[in-house]
């Protein structure tokens, strides 16, 4: 149980998936404009991290292992992730309209996520079992959520100050989001001695 | 040759397998949408107004098609024309679109009152209500900066001598201007309606007077004079209800009797009426 919460914790916390680990830059820096569309991405990945990993460890260990097609890994998970995405999409649309109507925009922009398959790909390197893989992988994602909540929040602050021309747009929002991340190193350390 | 294929073979099949489940799942599970949307959608004129009430022409357009109860002559700007398109499509019954044109219930320009400060903040009539209510003596009155001008799609509102006014040929009657005044001067009327009350100010009439020539001071003499009873004083300004005002024997005579000429006689015919007509 003490391992599961260290996983979880050092996901969001230590080895965030934004902030640490620089994987799925793309959406924290494209859709962190605003609160609602943050949470709507960052609520999405956390759903497709879960479902791909869900997908992904059983495809390693059943088919590609066993085979010895271990290097196949990257290119089959991106595969079956998009089709597993898109999978998803058509039954929410279908299904759950309400739910589609709040993640289905951003559904497809995470069909091949470098963060999504960081997830799958890492949860394998590390040896984890099938429920610290999900664990994990929960944690990656709400580790996703966190730093997208938080840089909407700096987003909306440096709209609103006055930033020099040369800064503005692109460049400010990389210090920002540098400055952020430095944050997080302060996180080093601190869940291994907790349970120390 | 055989290491390319044990890599090969595997991909292509997980691929096959994958898009046969996509295909499958796509024609299963396949959402049907309302054919009438795109027609509907085409009609509407596109300029997101939110004068029917629902957020832009999409929206409207959507709340059409799956609701039947919507009534099909909430766009004011498309006007009968985008109606009866509509009732065709939806197949109900057509009723008359109520035009309407925009109204500045202001008239108090440079001549008629003065300003009590210098205002130099943002050009923003929003802006300058924040500042002890306007740079103007009169706290009620157009704060002349022109964000209902801003605010207009069809560009018919202009600041002339420091008050607003709506070039009622140009007017569509989306209301946008309606929302966007910080003193709510602005109001819809029916476009085939003439007396305007000028005035919005709520003090007493001696207040009122001291700081507009132009303004209501709620002496009550158009109440009394007015045939049908449709000018009521609340609040110290004439209001006139429109839904009685319609069919004045005595037109113009409230206009006439004004103590300060705040009731105005104006042509409202607005953008629809002038095509109509030609």
């Amino acid at each position: 149980m003490t391992k599961l919460i260290i996983i979880l914790l050092s996901a969001v916390f230590i080895n965030n998936y934004v902030l640490s680990r620089f994987l799925g830059i793309c959406p924290f820096l494209g859709v962190s404009k605003k609160l609602d569309s943050a949470t709507g991405m960052s609520l999405a990945v956390i759903f497709v991290m879960l479902m791909a990993t869900a997908v992904t460890y059983p495809i390693q260990f059943f088919l590609l292992d066993p085979n010895g097609l271990g290097y196949l890994q990257t290119i089959v998970f991106i595969l079956v992730i998009a089709a597993l995405v898109q999978l998803v999409e058509i039954v929410l649309k279908r299904y759950i309209p309400s739910l589609h109507k709040s993640l289905g925009v951003y559904l497809p922009l995470i069909t091949t996520n470098c963060a999504v398959l960081g997830v799958t790909i890492l949860n394998i390197d590390e040896g984890y079992t099938f429920i610290e893989a999900m664990v994990n992988s929960l944690g990656s994602g709400l580790g996703f959520f966190l730093a997208m909540v938080m840089f909407s929040g700096v987003r909306s602050t440096i709209e609103g100050s006055d930033v020099p021309e040369s800064f503005k747009g692109l460049p400010i929002t990389l210090v920002a989001a540098a400055i952020t991340s430095l944050s997080f190193l302060g996180f080093g350390g601190v869940i291994e001695n907790l349970f120390a | 040759m055989e290491a390319i294929l044990t890599a090969v073979i595997p991909v292509v099949i997980i691929g096959i397998i994958c898009g046969a489940v996509l295909v499958i799942a796509s024609k299963l599970m396949a959402v049907k949408e309302d054919e009438r949307f795109p027609a509907v959608r085409e009609c509407l004129p596109g300029a997101n107004c939110g004068a029917c009430g629902f957020a832009g022409c999409d929206g409207y357009a959507k709340a059409l098609c799956e609701n039947s109860d919507t009534p099909a002559n909430l766009c004011v700007p498309g006007a009968d024309g985008v109606a009866k398109q509509l009732s065709e499509i939806l197949g109900v019954a057509f009723e008359d679109v109520v035009e309407q044109v925009a109204v500045v219930h202001c008239a108090g320009n440079c001549h008629k009152t003065q300003d009590k400060v210098d205002y130099q903040g943002i050009q923003s009539c929003a802006a300058a209500k924040l500042m002890y209510g306007g740079k103007g003596s009169c706290t009620y009155g157009c704060l002349g900066l022109g964000d209902c001008m801003n605010a207009c799609p069809q560009n018919a509102i202009e600041i002339k001598d420091g008050v607003a006014h709506v070039n009622t040929k140009e007017c569509i009657g989306c209301g946008i201007c309606t929302r966007t005044c910080p003193n709510h001067l602005i109001s819809l009327v029916p476009d085939v309606e003439k007396v305007v009350v000028t005035c919005s100010n709520c003090d007493k009439g001696a207040v009122t007077r001291k700081v507009c020539s132009n303004g209501c001071i709620g002496c009550k003499k158009c109440e009394r004079v007015c045939p049908s009873g449709a000018i009521k004083v609340v609040d110290n300004v004439a209001v006139i209800d429109y839904k009685k005002c319609n069919d004045c024997k005595d037109f113009g005579v409230c206009a006439k009797n004004c103590t300060t000429g705040c009731i105005m006689i104006s042509d409202l015919r607005g953008m629809h009426s002038v095509k109509k007509e030609t």
